[in-house]
Order: structure tokens, then sequence, then C-alpha cells
């Protein structure tokens, strides 16, 4: 027994000095909680006040962190081969006045963690002048946080959740649009298609997938109509028959589906197994090239919220694109391709631009972005860092997306 | 009530493909006592080669453009699905081999032609692709000089390994296959996903309300074929003989002059052929996305079912499939579809409390 | 007061001061990188060491750690971020003046460890009736459910995951101080564990249960305490993620991190406290020395780990702990030209 009173004793006497030590230490740190604390609330995003890196010699290091293996390693090889692209194809150009622009890509294996470790590496240890990535809003947040803090751009490709740019603060940008948008023009088209009645059909591993549904849920309810029914899967599943079954059940118009065109193909042939046959809806995620190899017919005359990025459109600078790409890697780009791509081409306009090329410098350089054009469509960069961007509705009709309806930010009301 | 039994059917049909990868988990574990991790990525693998069949290697014709070639890819697609069950066999023994027989036995002086190859494939691969003259020439040479240059380091290693007992060694080395088969398939086969197109005629049968899909049907087919023909080799072969004689007592069995090795290389082949098969059969006729994590959840369940029906039992392995498929599916069809993955544990975690050795294991009370 | 007490009191402040020296001047000189892997290093070895007392010293088979990893993170940021702003107002508590970084964490932690004993004791229950690999399929499935629970719990931000969460950091670099701290802990008590009266009870457990049954071990009161102990620095160590990396993810605790976590006991050799430290700084800063390998980073890795096994299956230190005194012993033995033990 005496062994256990003296650890006792020993074990309070620890506590006891630990709390007065730390108790010395509080007014020392007066409530700083560090560069990324909580401390947000609508309006002005976190301001950072760090240099972040300027160029030296004739090469611009620029900062990649990707997943390039792990659970998301599609998602991630095909933004950074959108990126590379950009990044090769500014520099055959001349580079930024005469400077050669160096990428440095980094895996994180599809995880958090390693996306912080990475980034802190890319900022301290190669010091980029700035830094795109990561498709998982996480890991941007992550990723995001540690740029803030070194007051390092970053501009993350496709990572939609509003949080990624309003909670890290005003170094971090992005090119796509966010969740909310997304879902609103969503809702707005099943609201003027005339449905009433939808499900939801999301991924509840993803973040973006939860994001857009609730988002649309609550649009949609605002525009009149009723959600049915919700149910769930996860990545990675094969099976979404009892789920699509009991949707069936609840006679829904249209069905949304959240998610990425790796799932979404088996849903709609399974739908169809199930005998649910009404249009699904989706977003972004469904753009690719392999959404009617994975889908066949199943998908005929369904519809899904996209970039303003199509063929049809008859911009040159998406056939460009689609061309080069096609050449480079002999596949077609998916829009993760097509957003790395055009997060570099941000990045490299505003190089370009910068007064400085240093942190502050290339960040008001990004900040200032008024309608560039990308392949996914005109950028312009608002206070919080989101790009304004136009969005299309595409319907599936054969092995083709036609385009269907145009919204702008202002037709939605964002 | 007809919603009830269609998610039944449905969950039959999602237990007999658990059933079917649970069998290798079964074998495995009832000959060995390993818990073989990499079985999951077997039936990835048994994925890949149904996708190259499919689109590379086996001339078929895309149906929506030659409907009429029908019967001839339904030939090829039996062919595709024997070419995955050899191949994944061959993986199968390949793993058993030299990442766990080293293990029970002590590295061999052969092992170190295997090693010599692994470690000549990086290296060649900077020069050029293996199909390349430079790559698979330079590949072939390093693979034979590292190989005889290993062979005295494996003596040396032989002599000074101790080996151990512990069955925790055994489940790292599983692991380290399993992320071993999960990167290099990465590597091997691309990050990007993809999709097999209709290589096999498809329609829907509609019985009093409840719908069949003639893909899933002929999945629940094969895996009961399959399964009939393991209960034969397992019940009235020699080699099944042997199995079971190794499950009961590995000592006595080679007392008894069973060449124990080469029965464990069979039950791994059998094994590992089962889940290709599962593997190729799922690619090709639900045309869910391959990619290099494919067999991640299924093996995961798979795996649970094993345990769940008791594991190193066969029957049990079917019984486990069938419980965790139905119990999946009607969860996923009701409002909590979010916790269809928990269900699964939290079943077996019950289960397991009442029955410790699962549902139909046999719980063996230990001696001193 | 008694001497050992004095005496004990004088080892501990010594050993805050030398900890506070080196996060204040050692940590602010270290490249931010390199700390952060440093910190990343700290925690798994909390990790591998507390599941060594599990799996090492007391002979389970626990492959769920991260699961009680998740629940302490949770804990503690739930406590940071939401429970905390709510409370700290509160007019008759007035925690406002009294409640600073240091003293936040310190009641995180401590509420990050307490639920996960919680959780620790409610999986330990279940290992009175099972054995091996049934136990391990438990703790597995554990981790798991914890897992899908997190993903559907709004409150805490579901796949989202928690943001926000007050860092560490302050002014100072108090982050290792914190790390090392906690590493200091786990060591201390699983080693005085195994070389005390009672952690010979544990050792017993491992070697024979039945045997140990028989000479009157409480063959359940060991396992479970085991099992709460072990969560409880899993639980801690989750705090000081949460705290560091200030943002967490249900995604960060997937069954690969227990997997990695349990790879770790073994690759050091199961029931070594040392190995445990080596293997996990080992598998923590390998694949950061792999970068460079690209592609074939996470192919090496995995390749690294099956010929570990093979060539060396005890793992790195067996059964053997690291001493200076032993090391000493071991030298004048050689010079004396007896055998080494």
């Amino acid at each position: 027994m005496r062994q256990t009173h003296r650890n006792i004793v020993v074990g309070a006497a620890m506590l006891s000095g630990i709390l007065t030590f730390g108790g010395c230490k509080d007014p020392g740190t007066g409530g700083g909680t560090g560069s990324t604390g909580g401390a947000v609330s609508g309006g002005a995003r976190p301001k950072s006040t760090a240099s972040g890196n300027s160029v030296t010699g004739n090469e611009i290091l620029v900062g990649e962190y990707a997943s390039l293996t792990g659970g998301t390693a599609t998602f991630g090889q095909g933004t950074h081969n959108g990126i590379q692209l950009a990044i090769d194809e500014a520099n055959a150009a001349g580079g930024v006045n005469g400077k050669q622009i160096v990428l440095k890509t980094e895996d994180d294996a599809s995880k958090p963690e390693q996306a912080q470790t990475v980034v802190t590496k890319l900022c301290t240890d190669d010091k980029v002048v700035a830094v795109l990535g990561e498709v998982a809003s996480t890991r941007s947040m992550r990723g995001g946080s540690v740029c803030q803090k070194y007051g390092v751009p970053m501009i993350t490709p496709s990572s939609t959740n509003p949080d990624v740019t309003t909670k890290t603060g005003d170094c971090v940008f992005r090119v796509c649009f966010t969740d909310d948008f997304q879902a609103a023009v969503a809702a707005h088209f099943a609201h003027d298609q005339g449905y009433k009645k939808v499900a939801v059909f999301k991924d509840i591993k993803n973040d973006y997938s939860v994001g857009f549904a609730k988002n649309f849920t609550d649009e949609f309810s605002k525009l009149g109509g009723s959600v049915t029914g919700e149910q769930t899967y996860q990545e990675g599943d094969t099976d979404f028959k009892a789920q699509l079954n009991t949707l069936k059940g609840q006679s829904p118009e249209a069905i949304l589906v959240p998610g990425y065109y790796s799932e979404v193909g088996t849903i709609a042939r399974q739908a169809k197994d199930v005998g649910l046959n009404v249009p699904l809806i989706g977003g972004d995620g469904w753009d690719s090239p392999q959404l009617i190899p994975g889908a066949g017919t199943a998908l005929e005359g369904s519809f899904f919220t996209d970039h303003y990025f199509s063929v049809e459109l008859d911009n040159p600078d998406t056939k460009k694109f689609i061309d080069a790409f096609k050449a480079k890697y002999n596949t077609n780009p998916d829009a993760l391709s097509a957003l790395g791509y055009d997060a570099a081409k941000l990045l490299v306009d505003a190089l370009k631009r910068a007064k400085t090329l240093d942190g502050p410098g290339i960040k008001d350089a990004i900040a200032s972005t008024k309608d560039l054009t990308g392949v996914t469509g005109k950028v312009t960069i608002d206070a919080n860092g989101n790009a304004r961007k136009s969005a299309l509705v595409f319907q599936i009709k054969g092995p083709n997306f036609k385009v269907f309806k145009t919204y702008t930010p202002e037709q939605i009301g964002k | 009530m007809q919603a009830l039994v269609q998610q039944l059917i449905y969950g039959i049909q999602l237990g007999s493909l658990y059933a079917l990868i649970a069998l290798g988990y079964t074998m495995v574990y009832g000959v060995l006592r390993l818990i073989n991790f990499a079985h999951g990525d077997v039936y990835m693998v048994g994925a890949y080669v149904g996708f190259y069949a499919c689109t590379k290697w086996l001339p078929f014709k895309d149906l929506t453009t030659n409907p009429s070639a029908g019967t001839a890819n339904f030939a090829f697609a039996i062919l595709a699905l024997l070419l995955a069950m050899v191949l994944c066999a061959v993986l199968g023994t390949v793993i058993e081999r030299f990442a766990y027989r080293p293990l029970r036995n002590g590295l061999q002086q052969a092992d170190a032609h295997f090693w010599g190859i692994i470690a000549a494939l990086p290296v060649a691969l900077r020069f050029g692709p293996l199909l390349s003259p430079l790559g698979g020439g330079l590949f072939i040479v390093l693979a034979v000089t590292f190989g005889f240059a290993l062979r005295p380091v494996m003596t040396w290693l032989r002599r000074r390994i101790v080996l151990s007992t512990s069955r925790l060694n055994a489940l790292i080395t599983a692991i380290g296959v399993s992320l071993l088969l999960e990167n290099g398939g990465l590597l091997v086969f691309g990050a990007d996903q993809k999709f097999i197109g209709n290589v096999v005629p498809e329609t829907n049968w509609n019985l009093v309300g409840i719908q069949i899909s003639s893909g899933q049907f002929t999945i629940f087919c094969i895996s009961l074929v399959l399964m009939a023909g393991l209960r034969y080799i397992v019940l009235y072969t020699r080699r099944g003989k042997a199995m079971r004689a190794i499950s009961h007592d590995i000592e006595a069995a080679k007392l008894m002059g069973i060449d124990t090795d080469r029965v464990i290389s069979f039950t791994f082949a059998l094994g590992a052929a089962l889940a290709g098969a599962g593997g190729m059969m799922v690619a090709t006729l639900t045309h869910v996305k391959v990619s290099p994590l494919f067999g991640l959840l299924p093996g995961l369940k798979a795996f649970v079912a094993a345990v769940l029906g008791g594991a190193g039992n066969i029957p049990g392995a079917v019984l486990g499939g069938l419980v965790m498929g139905i119990a999946e599916a009607f969860v996923a069809g009701s409002a909590y579809s979010t916790y269809k993955d928990a269900i699964a544990f939290c079943i077996l975690i019950l289960v397991l409390l009442v029955r410790p050795a699962g549902l139909l294991g046999k719980n063996v009370a230990e001696k001193v | 007061m008694a001497r050992w007490a004095l005496t004990r009191l004088a080892g501990i402040s010594a050993t805050l001061a030398i900890l506070y020296f080196i996060s204040v001047f050692v940590g602010p000189r270290m490249q931010e990188y390199v700390l952060n892997v440093v910190i990343l290093c700290g925690i798994y070895v909390v990790l591998a060491v507390s599941l060594n007392l599990i799996n090492g010293i007391t002979g389970q088979f626990s492959i769920g750690h991260a699961g009680f990893f998740a629940v302490g993170a949770y804990t503690g940021a739930a406590w940071s971020v939401l429970w905390l702003p709510r409370i700290i107002d509160l007019p008759f508590l007035k925690l406002g003046t009294f409640v600073g970084d240091a003293t936040n964490l310190l009641i995180a932690l401590v509420l990050g460890a307490l639920a996960a004993g919680i959780a620790g004791f409610v999986v330990g229950l279940p290992s009175l009736r099972l054995r091996g690999d049934y136990l391990a399929i438990v703790t597995l499935g554990f981790g798991e459910v914890i897992r899908v629970l997190l993903l559907n719990t709004e409150a805490v931000g579901g796949a989202r995951g928690m943001s926000g969460i007050p860092a560490l950091v302050g002014s100072f670099h108090m982050e290792l101080f914190w790390v090392l701290l906690l590493v200091m802990l786990v060591i201390l008590v699983s080693r005085n564990l195994m070389r005390s009266v009672r952690g010979l009870t544990f050792l017993a457990v491992r070697e024979d249960e039945i045997a140990a049954d028989a000479m009157g071990v409480n063959t359940t009161k060991v396992k479970v305490t085991a099992f709460v102990i072990g969560s409880m620095f899993a639980g801690a160590a989750g705090v000081l993620y949460a705290h560091f990396f200030t943002g967490i993810s249900p995604d960060a605790f997937d069954m690969n991190s227990s997997i990695i976590i349990t790879t770790m006991v073994v690759l050091g050799g199961t029931g070594s406290i040392t190995g445990s430290v080596v293997a996990a700084i080992l598998l923590t800063a390998l694949p950061e020395f792999l970068r460079f390998l690209k592609d074939y980073r996470m192919v090496i890795f995995s390749m690294t780990l099956i010929i570990m096994m093979l060539t060396r299956p005890q793992g790195i230190f067996g059964h053997r702990e690291f001493s200076l005194r032993g090391l000493f012993r071991r030298k004048e033995r050689r010079r004396e030209g007896s055998a080494p033990v």
C-alpha cells in the first residue's frame, strides 16, 4: 500500500507544480491562441502579419501539396497533373519576367497531419513563395492555417467548404466555388424544373458531399420544395441498392447525389436496377471523362451543376487545355485537373502582376484578380478569397454533357 | 412486406460476396491461425485482372455498339474469370511462399532470388519500362545478379534469426504485404479509377414487384458454385483432408507425413482464387470503380464476417457473410443508413460477448 | 515532510525545469518543419508506449488504439472549443481570469484522458472473455465504431471535423514542453509498472494467464487496469494532437492509424518500452526521410516493414530495454572476456 500512497502524493505534487507553473505563464500569453484562433465571426478574415518568403535568384519556387497516395490518390494525382501542365506552359512561354517557375510537390498521403507537416516544410524549409493545394477541405484547412502563419499565399484548386477561406485567413484563396453557392444553384435548378419532392443521397465520409446536401436542403426548402428522404453511403462502397430501394419507396421526382463520379456511375446503374427511374442531380464532382464509362446509359437525362467548363462553349482556352492535357497525359482531363490548372494559372497571373515577389505582394496580386479567363470560367476573387464564377447545368445526353442552363451568382442571390 | 423481401434479397446478394471473400480468410486462419490482412488486396488484384482482360487482353466487343456480341463476350467473360482465379492463386502462393513461410521456417537460400527480383525492379524501371529492350534486359541481368549476391546474405541471416512464434509478427507481416500490394498497385495500375463497360448482356427481372438484376444474380450463382466446389475439395479430396488435418493439429499432421508447406500453399491458392473470382465478378458485373483500394472495405467486412462465423470454420464464414450482408442491407435501407458500417462491428461485438469463438466456432478450453 | 517526498519533489522540479529549458531554448532554434516532425514523433511515442502497456506488458491484443486517441482528441477539442467558451463567463464561476492557456490545456488533458480511460474500461471488459485474435477484432471494431459515430455527430463537425482549437504555441514554444512531459510520464509509468510488484502481475498475465490466476493474481483487474491506463495516455496524446494541429477530423483516426501504432509496438519488440519509443520515432520519421523517393516512397516503406519482420522477428529490441547501466556492464564484461548476455 505504501507504494500507492507515494505515487498519489508525488502525482499530486506534480500536478500542482504544473498548475502553478501554468498560472505563472498565463499573463505572458495574454490569451493569445495562436495564429489560427477561432476569433472569426462574419466579415473580415484574420490578417497575416508574417512576410512570407521572397524570390531569390533566378527561379520562383512554388510549392504544392497533394494526396498522391492514400485514400484520395485519384483526386490528388488528377489535380497535380493539371497544375504541372499550367506551370510547364507558363515556363515554355518565358516564365514570369524571365524567371522560371519551379514546382515542388509533396505528398501528404491523404492525411491531415501530414498535410500540415509538408506545408510547414514547404514554407520554412523549401521557402516557397506560394502554395497550391489540396482537394479535401479538411487538409486544405490544415495547410491553409500553416500558410497563414507564415504569410505564404495559398490557392486551393477544389476545396469547396466555406470555412477553408474564412476560418484560416487572408492568405488563402480558392478558384472553385463554395458548397453553398453550388448547392444553391442545384436547388434553384431543381425548383425551376418544377420538382417538388427531391431525395438526397450523400457520401457521409465526404465533407463536400455533406455540405452540399445540407445547403441544398436549406435552399430547396426556402424555395418551397421538400426533401423527401435522406440516405447515405461511403466512398468505397460497392452496393447501394438497399438505400436506393428505400428512397424509391418515398417516390421522389429527382435524387440529389452530391458525390464524386467514382461512385455516381454505380449508383445510377443500381438505381435503374431497383427500378428507380428518375433523373439524378449532381455537382461538379461528377465532371469526369470516367463518368459515362462508369454509368453506361444509366445517367441518360440526368443533370449536374458544374464550372463554366465545356467543349461546347467554344472557349478556345478550354479546347487548348483539353488538347494539351491529352497530349501530355494521354487521358481526358476531369474537373479536378481543370481546377488544378486554373489554380496554377491564377498564381502565375498573380506572380506577373505582383509588385514585389514576396508574401504580401503576391497575396495582394491574387486578391485583386479580376475576370481572369480560366478553363473553368472567368475568375474574380472576392473579399473572402473565394472565386465568383458562374455555374453551368449540364444534361447528360448519350456520351456527351450538353449545356442546359447557366446561372450567375446574381441570379442565385449570392 | 415487399420492400422487406427486396432488402432481404439485396442482403443475401451482398452476403454471398462477403462469404466468398471470408472463405479465404477463414481457411488461412484455420491452417495457420494467421489473419491474412492482404487477402482483401488479392481481391483488388482480381478486379484489375478483370479490367485488363476486358479492355486489353481479350477481344471483348462493347455491347452498346455491338449488341450481337453477347454470346462471344459471355465465353470471354468466363475465360477472364478463370484467368483472374489462376493469377490470384499464383499471387496468393507467392505471398505465402515469400512473406509468411520465412516466418515459420526461417529464410531459405532460394528466397534470395525473389528479393533479387524485387530489388532489381526499381533500378531497372529507372532506365525504362520493363517491356522495353533496355529496361527488360537490365531487369533480367540485375535480378539474376542480385539474386546470387543475396544468397550468402540469406544463409547468414538464417543462422542468426531466432524464429518467433508470436502471432503479432505474422499479423504485422500481413499488414506489410497489404500495404505493399496497395501502394504497388498505385504504381503499377495508376491512381486513376477504372471502369469496365458493358461486356455481358444485362437485364432486370421483375418478379411480382421484386427487382432482380442479372448481374447480381450471376454473382450470386457463381459464388454458390464456387463455394460448393470448395466444399467438395475440403471434404472429399486428399488435399482437403490434409488441410483439415493441419487445422486440427499441425504438428501431428507433420508427423503423419503430410507435407504441410505444400498444403498451406494450396490453401492460400484456393482462398486467393475465390477472392480473385469475387473481385473480377464485381468489377465486370456491377461496374464499380476499380482502384488500388478496391479491396479495403470489402476485405475488412469479409474479415469481420469470418470472425463472426467463427474463424477457421468454413460453414461459419458463409453464415457470417450472410448475416453481415443482410444486417447491412437492412440498416442501409433504414433511416440510420449512416451507421451501416458501425452495425457490422456492433453485431460482431455482441455475438462475441455471447459466443466468444463466433457463431459456429468451437471454444477450445486452454490447457495448462 | 518525509525525505523521499522531498527528493522526489526536487527530482520532479528539476525535470520540469529541464523540459521547460528544452522547449524554450531548443524549440525555437529548430526548423519549424523539424519541430513539426518531432512533435508528431512525440505523440506517436506516447501512443506506442501506451499500447505497449496493453499488448506488450500485459499480453493482450489490441489493434484499435486510434479509437482512444480519437476519444481524447475530440474530448479535449470539445472542451476548448465548445464547452469552455460557454462556461468561462458564467458570473458565479468567474473562470475568465483563472483559465489561461496552460490551465485550459491541463483541464483538456485531464478530461481527454478520463474520457479515453472510460472508453478503455468499456473495451477492456470484453477482454475478460475474449482472447487473441477475437479481442483484436473487437478493439478494431471499437475504433471503427468511434470513427463512424464521429462522422455522424454534427456537433463535432461530422466529416469536416473541428477547427479553431486554440494552439499550444502561445508566445513560447510550449508545444515541445507538453509533448515531452507526456512522453516522460508514459515512459515512467510503464517502467515503474514493470519493475514494481504489481507490475509483475501484469507480466504474469502475459506469460500464462491460467497460471497467474492460479497463483492468486486478479487477472480481470490486471487486464482492465492495463486497458484503462493505456487508453488514458492515448487520450492525453489525442488532446495534444488536437491542440497542436488546431484541427481534427475523423479521417485522422482511421483503421490505418491503429494499425500503424500496433506496427510500432511489434517492430520495436513487443514488451520493450525502448523498442516502442525507437520504432515510433522510426516509423513517423521514416516516411519523411523517404520523401526523395517520390512515387516509390510508400512501396519502400512497406517493403522495409516486411523485411524487418522476416529478418528480426523479435523486433528491434526484443524484450530488452536500453539502460546506461546495462551498457556499461556489457562493456566491462566484454573487456573481461566473457560473452555478452
